[in-house]
């Protein structure tokens, strides 16, 4: 599964995309499983509120399910227009 | 429709005209044109716009597919840049045909109201004290709940 990352979720995290092989069953699953890694990933993870996520280009909830999905990304509210 | 996620500068004169141009039976025009705004007391240099390709063009294609049911609309168009821009610059615009202009004018705000916070762009604004990414507002939430 892809995980792509942008904005400040990109820059805290340091690179825009990881490849990842998971059993997470849903995306708050995967987020635990990522914070685990590395300092880094805490940090970008540590307030769920100031996140959104996209699966599968579709904007979803935490509680996802994530069974055959392809690509899954993590960002901050918004700012179009 | 037609939607255009680009980063090169559009001619809001000649898109307007193209838009306008080919209806015998749409009264109205509404077009909004969005603008790169210099910050007071701390002058903007410029202001980088991110997207996640790929999905920016199916959400404002789903945007503007949600606006042409909802609406008695001919056609709308939706261009949106990304990457460096200054001051002056267009970010972006949206246009909307219509019968009457009552659906060409709330439409365009429907549009607008949902890019805003439905599609996946992400502004930073580069000052001399370094680059901010500009934080979503309530208020720009709270507009969705009128067209709920």
């Amino acid at each position: 599964m892809d995980v792509l990352y942008f904005a400040w979720v990109r820059e805290r995290i340091g690179h825009p995309r990881d490849t990842v092989d998971t059993q997470a069953a849903t995306v708050a699953e995967l987020v635990a499983e990522l914070s685990a890694r590395e300092d880094r990933y805490a940090m970008a993870f540590s307030d769920l509120s100031a996140l959104r996520v996209a699966v599968d280009q579709q904007l979803a909830d935490f509680d996802a399910p994530l069974a055959g999905v392809r690509e899954v990304a993590f960002f901050p509210p918004m700012t179009g227009g | 429709m037609r939607i255009s996620v680009q980063s090169e500068p559009f001619d809001l004169g000649a898109e307007s005209t193209a838009f306008a141009a080919g209806h015998r039976d749409m009264g109205a025009i509404v077009t909004f044109t969005g603008v790169v705004r210099d910050l007071p007391g701390d002058p903007l240099e410029a202001m980088e716009i991110e997207h996640y390709p790929g999905m920016t063009e199916s959400a404002l294609h789903d945007i503007a597919a949600t606006a042409l049911d909802r609406w008695s609309l001919g056609d709308v168009l939706v261009i949106h840049r990304h990457g460096r821009l200054t001051p002056g610059e267009m970010i972006m615009m949206v246009a909307t045909a219509a019968p009457h202009r009552r659906d060409a004018f709330e439409a365009a705000e429907f549009l607008m109201d949902y890019l805003k916070s439905r599609a996946p762009f992400w502004k930073r604004e580069m000052t001399a004290k370094g680059a901010d990414w500009v934080a979503s507002k309530a208020e720009d939430e709270d507009a969705l709940d009128r067209w709920a």
